[in-house]
């Protein structure tokens, strides 16, 4: 299931059609997340992932995307979120982040949604702290929110290792 | 910048980096008529690439060194250093012309007349010291101004008019070889080749001859021919200045190889040069140059052709009547040899193709993929039994390997490549420093990757370098310590087990301890306590630490304080090590150690907590087991783990616990294995579960957020498609304890070190027995530790023993005490062991194990102790060994008590092949006040000697294997330093023969071996006698 090349709203670099914007989701727990589409570079389901001992607790470890080494970046962690406890393989989002792959995992990835730009706005000053950080904003969905993550943030772990 | 000039551009540097080599060369052998000729050749390659390309500076400027180099070659000045200096900075000039030529794209503006005029001086000034400096001419090749004589020697007899030319040379039978040999070599010059294809060569042969005939002054044949008129084949074959000079090159080379003599040759040449201008038409109407005129002129134009040749394609003379092709003449006998060089390098120069580096390097990590998808494939091939794809794989196989190998073997290039800048390097600075070096290159052909060459460049000038400035000492200096003027620096590179060694070792002065520590101080690196805890090896680690510089003065060529720490720096950035060794006084070697090539590495794969890591091969010593029950175990200081390896003690670092793997049970570690890894000088060991195979991989570098675990240097993916972690020696060596600075010794090392100074660290055994104050053996002196059951010790004979290892061993108390300690059920035991004898000495509780100096500060009153010293900030007591072992034979030592010494520190030196007597005898003579120096065999000793040190009195053994104490003795009195240094015999053997057969061969004293105290006697007395004596 690869997310990237099949985006319609591919020619459109990050900004959809004019008022409308292309987002993988995926859910953590009850709440639904959400990543531009063109940053996914894939979407893979469990993986044999090799632990990187004395690394960071947010770093689930390596694995290997065709030959390309990946860093697995435990989502739940990195929001501060209790671990999974249902026992389901996680699963990945990979991204690119200043050269480098990293992979995303979070509990289940659902559908590519084109989100109309009315939708959408800033963070509530009272989004949890740690939320807050990484995310750029919010989408009001039919019944649920979305939480767009700023995977620059997200993969940031220099700057935040004194908060973390 | 066009592909003309940028090739160009990389073809002059290659020459540079040639010339600085052989430059240096023909200042040692002056006389070197090829290598001048060689040198010469290059120089004038560039000169006339130069001018081809249109760079009238750096033409100008290679003129200038040709012209020096011309006056060498025909033996009118002498390869002096002057000259050498003058043409070394004529191609620095054209060196940074060229950087900015290849910057800008152009020549830079710039006035290189002052260096040319300088450049000219030389040259004048050893052709003939009168001459006025001449100024760099102004472009008027016929100008008909009375030319300073350049070429005098050679324009003398002529203007005197005397014989000509030709009667000098021989005639028409030498001008006939000459041409023979000068066409065989044409032909072989690619460059000119063509304007002779589909002439007759005999034609064009019979044209040459009469011409040269007639320009030296012979039967005029040529001079019916119209000079002006045939040319016009040439010019449209487009002839320019460059095919000229070779043309003449060659002609020149003829003259060489058929032995004309060299002022004859020269006078040839200068009129060969001269009537350039005339045969390439420029001077129109002329009429033929008589001997003399052209003589003239040339002189002129030979000094002066400076920045006078317009580089322009202008044709040249050359008969060119199209006629069936003939294939050429064999060559004549003299030639042979130089034609025959000719052809094999155009060969080559044939073979070869430049390739874009850039290319080599995808190719090569492409290959380096296929190589792991292989490893991959191969590995599901071996769980499937019977499978079809076995034989194509096994093909697909060796043509893997086969590929990576001829892929990397592209990349190969030899060592000498990155050493080529050093005798220049060398040679400058022992002419700035006054100082006498004598560089010598051992292994230049090893060849290694080129990117692993690139990186080593800079840290292996930064070393030699180094070695000049601070190492070598000046000659003053170097006579005063007894070694030969000129200092030595030796490179030496050679493989070994998939890894290059390059030693670079001086014979210098070595590092300088005290400033070393002086400069620790100043930068706040260590205190001074802990400066005092530190051996001397640790100490002159710290020149690898950022900032480090003792030279006392900055001097131009280092000092700058940015050294050592960017050489391991850069070294280790490539998987490499750097060690070094150092005695003050004889000199210094860096010992490099670097992979064959970066992209794949062979790495071991062991398991620990179910995880698996790599560790790169190159840091991998050995593999041991340590089992519970087997001879190797793990023994536990407190909570931390050592291995007695060969007599050595080997720290071991447990991977489970560094890598905080807890895997879910804590396994037993006395059931491991150990991975004995070497970093620098420090080996330790690394306790993992399981050990797979090596593999091949491919290192790549971690995501930048683990980038600061120092645990790892990579990470990789292997065969079965996973990845793994590849662990880095370098990181967990520094994490495991103070090792920031490597300290440790290699087993090598300790070896040699069981000279055991007493300004060196050993490892001490601290336990407590008997009073409870803090005791301590050398490590060194103890067999095993062992913990025996209480209840399995008898009494026997008024004594303790247990039967240990199908032996009874006598057990032995502290403090004489016949009460056993009544708690635990276990009684720890110090076994010390020589030959068959083993005795145990039963203590309370060992406590830990550290290295320490052993200075016995304070004397014992009480039997059994050889006195008190600092060990790890306690008073310790250290206990002779010695004494209970006599407690428990009686026949180990005869027992007498000691009497102390009074003098001052003596040096002495101890000669004993038995490690045991050597560890034993070394804190007793230095508890008596001597400084002791223990060597294991006579050759050691002799070796010292060689080495300078010195010694007040020698103790020596008898009985040694190899040389014995009494041939040690003879060769020690017969000649050199020691001669008079008095030797005391030590042995066994004391029968009255011995002592008179040890008298003879100069002996001074004799001395049983177990009558210790008596030793200490014998050495003051013998010791008072010799300075009453003097």
């Amino acid at each position: 299931m690869s997310a990237n090349a099949a985006n319609p709203a591919e020619g459109a670099v990050a900004i959809g059609s004019e008022d409308h914007r292309d987002y993988v989701t995926m859910s953590i727990g009850d709440q639904m997340f959400g990543i531009p589409v063109l940053n996914v570079q894939d979407v893979l389901g469990s993986q044999q992932i090799t632990r990187v001992p004395l690394a960071p607790p947010e770093v689930a470890g390596s694995l290997n995307l065709r030959g390309r080494i990946v860093t697995a970046i435990d989502v739940r962690l990195r929001l501060n979120m209790p671990k999974k406890e249902d026992g389901k393989p996680p699963m990945s989002v990979v991204v690119e982040h200043d050269g480098e792959l990293y992979s995303l995992l979070v509990d289940t990835v659902g559908e590519v949604l084109s989100l109309n730009m009315k939708d959408y706005q800033r963070n509530p000053p009272t989004l949890n702290a740690r939320l807050r950080e990484f995310s750029d904003g919010i989408y009001r969905l039919n019944g649920s929110l979305l939480v767009v993550l700023s995977v620059g943030s997200l993969l940031n772990f220099g700057s935040h290792k004194d908060a973390a | 910048m066009d592909d003309l000039l940028s090739e160009f551009l990389t073809e002059t540097s290659e020459n540079l980096s040639v010339l600085d080599v052989e430059l240096v060369k023909l200042e040692q052998n002056p006389n070197d008529a090829e290598l001048l000729g060689n040198i010469f050749r290059l120089v004038h390659t560039v000169k006339g690439t130069c001018g081809f390309l249109g760079l009238p500076r750096l033409e100008a400027v290679a003129h200038a060194g040709e012209n020096i180099l011309g006056k060498l070659r025909e033996g009118e000045m002498v390869a002096s250093p002057e000259a050498i200096s003058a043409v070394l900075e004529c191609l620095d000039r054209i060196r940074s012309i060229m950087g900015d030529l290849e910057a800008t794209g152009s020549e830079p503006d710039g006035d290189d007349s002052e260096l040319i005029r300088r450049l000219n001086e030389t040259a004048e000034g050893g052709a003939a010291p009168a001459a006025a400096p001449k100024p760099k001419a102004a472009p008027a090749p016929a100008a008909a101004a009375p030319a300073p004589v350049a070429a005098a020697p050679a324009a003398k007899p002529a203007k005197a008019g005397g014989p000509s030319i030709y009667e000098q040379v021989g005639g028409m039978g030498t001008i006939d070889a000459v041409v023979e040999v000068m066409f065989g070599r044409i032909m072989g010059d690619l460059r000119l080749k063509p304007f002779f294809a589909g002439a007759s060569i005999d034609h064009i042969q019979g044209r040459m001859r009469d011409y040269l005939a007639k320009i030296c002054g012979g039967p005029d044949g040529f001079g019916k021919v119209d000079l002006n008129k045939p040319h016009a084949g040439a010019v449209a074959r487009g002839m320019a200045d460059e095919h000229f000079d070779a043309f003449a090159g060659h002609l020149q080379a003829a003259l060489n190889a058929l032995e004309v003599p060299a002022h004859l040759a020269a006078m040839v040449m200068a009129i060969i040069f001269a009537s350039r201008d005339e045969v390439m038409g420029r001077a129109e109407g002329g009429s033929s140059p008589t001997s003399a005129a052209a003589m003239q002129a040339a002189e002129q134009q030979v000094s002066e052709q400076v920045a006078v040749e317009t580089p322009v394609e202008t044709p040249i003379e050359v008969e060119a009547e199209p006629a069936p092709a003939k294939p050429a003449k064999a060559p004549a006998k003299a030639e042979a040899k130089s034609e025959g060089g000719e052809a094999k390098d155009s060969a080559v120069a044939n073979q070869s193709i430049r390739v874009n580096v850039e290319l080599l390097e995808n190719l090569m990590t492409m290959v380096s993929e296929l190589v792991l998808t292989r490893n991959q494939v191969l590995q599901i091939l071996r769980k499937q039994k019977d499978s079809e794809f076995a034989a194509p794989l096994q093909r697909l196989n060796h043509v893997t390997s086969e590929l990576q190998e001829g892929v990397m073997k592209t990349r190969m290039q030899p060592i000498g490549n990155a050493w080529s800048k050093l005798p220049r390097l060398v040679r400058d600075l022992s002419h700035e420093l006054k100082k006498k070096i004598d560089l010598v290159m051992i292994g230049q052909d090893t060849e290694l990757d080129r990117q692993v060459l690139e990186m080593i460049k800079d840290p292996l000038t930064h070393m030699v370098r180094n070695s000049g400035d601070h190492g070598l000492e000046g000659p003053e200096e170097r006579r005063k310590a007894g070694k030969p003027e000129t200092g030595k620096i030796t490179l030496n590179a050679y493989h070994e087990g998939g890894h290059i060694i390059i030693e670079i070792s001086d014979d210098g002065r070595g590092l300088p301890l005290e400033k070393i520590k002086a400069k620790i101080l100043q930068n706040g690196l260590a205190t001074e306590s802990e400066l005092e805890q530190m051996s001397e090896q640790q100490i002159q680690q710290y020149i690898f630490k950022a900032g480090f510089s003792t030279a006392a003065k900055v001097t131009s060529v280092s000092g700058r304080g940015v050294g050592m720490d960017v050489v391991r720096t850069n070294i280790e950035k490539i998987g490499g090590t750097v060690e070094m060794r150092s005695t003050q006084g004889k000199g210094s070697t860096f010992v490099i150690k670097i992979p064959l090539t970066l992209a794949i590495v062979s790495a071991l794969i062991v398991e620990c907590a179910q995880e698996r890591f790599a560790i790169p091969q190159i840091s991998v010593v050995e593999l041991v087991r340590a089992t519970s029950t087997g001879d190797l175990r793990v023994e536990r200081i407190k909570d931390t783990p050592v291995l007695r390896l060969r007599n050595r003690l080997l720290p071991l670092v447990s991977l489970r616990n560094l890598l905080k793997l807890d895997g879910g049970q804590q396994g037993s570690e006395d059931d491991t294995f150990i991975v004995v890894a070497q970093v620098g000088t420090y080996s330790f060991g690394i306790m993992v579960d399981r050990v797979f195979d090596t593999e091949e991989i491919v290192v790549k570098p971690v995501a930048p957020i683990l980038r600061d675990i120092e645990m790892f240097s990579g990470n990789t993916i292997l065969g079965d498609g996973s990845v793994i972690m590849i662990l880095d020696p370098n990181g967990i060596a520094s994490h495991s304890g103070q090792m920031g600075v490597s300290d440790g010794q290699s087993a090598e090392q300790m070896a040699a070190k069981s000279r055991g100074q007493s300004e060196e660290k050993v490892p001490l055994l601290l336990f407590r027995a008997g009073d409870g104050s803090p005791k301590a053996v050398p490590l060194a002196l103890v067999a095993r530790l062992e913990e025996i059951e209480r209840k399995t010790i008898e009494q026997s004979n008024g004594r303790w023993v247990v039967q240990y290892r199908g032996q009874l061993m006598p057990l032995i108390t502290m403090d004489h005490s016949q009460e056993l300690a009544a708690e635990g059920a276990r009684q720890p035991v110090l076994v010390f062991q020589d030959g068959d004898h083993s005795m145990g000495l039963m203590v309370d509780q060992i406590v830990d194990i550290v290295e320490a100096k052993l200075n016995v500060e304070l004397g014992a009153e009480i039997p059994g102790r050889i006195g008190s010293a600092v060990v790890a900030g306690q008073a310790t007591e250290i206990i002779d060994t010695g004494y209970f072992l006599r407690q428990a034979f009686a026949d180990w030592f005869g027992s007498q008590e000691r009497d102390r010494n009074v003098g001052g520190q003596k040096r002495l030196l101890l000669v004993d092949d038995s490690a045991f007597f050597r560890n034993l005898l070394a804190p007793q003579l230095s508890a008596a006040g001597f400084a002791v120096t223990a060597v294991e065999s006579p050759d050691k000793a002799l070796a010292l000697c060689e080495a300078g040190d010195e010694f007040d009195i020698i103790v020596s053994d008898i009985e040694m294997p190899g040389m014995s104490g009494f041939e040690f003795c003879e060769a020690v009195k017969r000649q050199g330093r020691w001669q008079n240094i008095p030797i005391v015999a030590l042995s066994s053997r004391a029968s009255p023969r011995d002592l008179e057969k040890g008298r003879d061969v100069g002996f001074d004293d004799y001395v049983a071996k177990y009558d210790r105290d008596g030793l200490v006697h014998t050495l003051n007395s013998t010791l008072t006698e010799m300075r009453g004596a003097a």
